[in-house]
């Protein structure tokens, strides 16, 4: 192990070791911390400036209710939940069909094809912006989500197939080459052998782009301009201007923006890890 | 019977990718050679285009707006890389098996699950001189507290110190995982020959955490030229547009109350899609030198 572990050292500074840690997460975690606290806190504390001190009355509840009440933020929070589970099912399961080809089959275009979703996966934004927000446009889809779903499904289907395909390759080919020898057809060989294999990566993928699109921001504003269509991360944004420094609603609106990434993190870490380093970092 | 398996397995990779294929196709590949093809254009985006030719890259090369954007997504390029050592200074000060350990490394993680707007919004309060962290800590010491988003020198420093935050948690993560997987007999071979500290991290510790560095470089670097999020949400550019990056600035030129100037944000946006394919091929090139080895 490296650094040298603890153990070995001596007991204060293992002590000092122990203390350090929560007082380093404490000043790293800093910015949450303060904006849950705001969260918590009533008007009159944002109004005398008391903005870091201890609350003077505990307002969770109430701060909450009232930005359902006076805001779309429900309308925009289930918006984010239509975009955003559609988008994982569609790309998960292209990816898993388009990874398997380009893993299991030895054809000339395997590579030059796989190197074009990873290709793909990095442009900047911007150079399809025009394009895409001009294609919404003719075919009607432009502030739907139907839209922002089609979209992002494509889009992330390459970060998906660059990851199923270097899963399955990682698998045993032997499997797939015994159940050819049996006579299983290539269609039954993905359904019964390739896929349950392929369950982790697929538990990976899903928290991942489920991570990714709910805190899509940019496609959330080129795509849509009404207040029916508009995710939670674009809404926060209107909510920002409307909440003209009533800041304690303004962090309730953050967080619970935050909650549904946050708990899919805290749910499936070990799948969410494993798929943010690819794979190839074990 | 065997002809018709062969055929199979011929025909079935085209059928599992032809999904795939049409999606990438019409909503990657395509706008990516349209949006160039916009970019010889003047087109609000609604009535007819008409052919300028080079025009709108001859008006970039005159537009201070386009230099501070270039400098800036610069600064962004040099100043995110700092996120890489951090990230493995972090994940060695917690590569150690205390009680609760698991905790502490999934907590240190966290900004990177929350979404940049939301970052950006309480690092602009914090920034804040009159209410925010930064006034109050300046007023203490008896100072008059500088307004970083408000003020051209600090502003983009500002925002990607927010940026960092979350990129330093990404890069951490990645190096943590390679740590765990670091070959402890190597370790061992390299306390025997007196190596410790320094020396065995730059001559032991780093080669194997190569495939971590190398991710931790890629994404970084996506992520400094892709920054949109923080700057629409912190400044929108401002002030007088010094915070501006190619990305933003592209989208303000395309789609905001600045005009629908479609063909010029298209122009801007050929631009920093040179840039990343720049570093997009060598990415792939590193990734065919290690297809080729396996």
């Amino acid at each position: 192990m490296f650094p040298r572990p603890i153990q070995s050292r001596s007991s204060n500074y293992q002590l000092a070791y122990k203390i350090l840690v929560p007082v380093a997460l404490f000043i790293w975690l800093l910015p949450l911390l303060a904006i849950f606290m705001t969260s918590l806190r009533p008007a009159a504390d944002i109004n005398t400036g008391n903005m870091f001190g201890w609350p003077s009355e505990f307002k969770l509840v109430e701060n909450y209710l009232t930005v359902f009440r006076e805001s779309q933020a429900v309308t925009y929070f289930f918006n984010s939940i239509k975009v955003t589970i559609p988008t994982v099912m569609i790309s998960v399961s292209l990816a898993c069909m388009a990874g398997y080809a380009l893993s299991i089959y030895r054809f000339r275009a395997a590579l030059p094809l796989f190197f074009m979703f990873v290709a793909g996966n990095f442009v900047p934004f911007q150079i399809l912006m025009v394009p895409v927000r001009d294609l919404a446009v003719q075919t009607n889809l432009y502030n739907t989500v139907t839209g922002l779903v089609l979209f992002h499904a494509a889009f992330q289907t390459g970060f998906c197939t660059l990851f199923m395909r270097n899963f399955i390759k990682a698998l045993p080919f032997d499997l797939i080459e015994s159940a050819r020898i049996e006579g299983v057809s290539e269609y039954k060989i993905f359904w019964y052998v390739v896929l349950p294999l392929v369950r982790p990566a697929i538990a990976a993928l899903s928290v991942l782009v489920f991570t990714f699109v709910w805190n899509d921001f940019f496609w959330a504003t080129v795509l849509t301009n009404g207040e029916a269509t508009k995710p939670i991360t674009a809404g926060i944004q209107s909510l920002n201007g409307q909440f003209v420094s009533r800041w304690h609603l303004v962090s309730a609106a953050s967080l619970m923006a935050a909650i549904p990434p946050v708990a899919m993190f805290f749910a499936m870490q070990k799948h969410f890890i494993a798929g943010l380093t690819l794979g190839a970092v074990k | 019977m065997k002809k018709y398996r062969q055929n199979q397995q011929c025909s079935a990779p085209w059928v599992f990718l032809a999904p795939a294929l049409l999606f990438f196709t019409i909503y990657v590949i395509f706008p990516i050679f349209r949006s160039i093809w916009i970019s010889f254009y003047e087109w609000d985006g609604i009535g007819q285009a008409t052919w300028v030719g080079l025009a709108n890259y001859v008006e970039l090369l005159d537009d201070d707006r386009f230099y501070t954007s270039l400098k800036n997504n610069i600064i962004w390029l040099v100043c995110f890389m700092l996120a890489v050592p951090a990230g493995l200074l972090v994940a060695l000060f917690l590569n150690q098996t205390i009680w609760g350990m698991r905790f502490y490394k999934s907590m240190f993680f966290f900004p990177f699950v929350i979404s940049q707007v939301v970052v950006g919004l309480i690092f602009s309060w914090f920034y804040n001189p009159n209410f925010g962290i930064v006034g109050k800590v300046w007023e203490y010491f008896g100072a008059v507290p500088p307004s970083i988003l408000g003020d051209e020198r600090f502003v983009t420093y500002g925002i990607i110190f927010a940026g960092l935050w979350p990129q330093v948690a990404y890069c951490m993560i990645l190096y943590l995982t390679g740590l765990n997987n670091i070959s402890s007999d190597q370790i061992e071979a390299g306390r025997l020959d007196g190596a410790k500290g320094w020396r065995m991290l730059r001559y032991v510790v780093l080669p194997q955490l190569w495939p971590a560095t190398f991710l931790a470089i890629v994404v970084t670097v996506i992520g400094a030229l892709r920054s949109f999020d923080m700057i629409a949400t912190m400044t929108r550019g401002g002030p007088w547009g010094s915070s501006n990056v190619l990305s933003f600035f592209m989208y303000e030129t395309a789609l905001s109350e600045y005009g629908f100037r479609m063909g010029y944000g298209s122009a801007i946006a050929v631009v920093l899609f040179m840039i990343m394919l720049v570093f997009i091929g060598y990415f792939l090139w590193v990734m065919y030198q290690d297809e080729r080895r396996t």
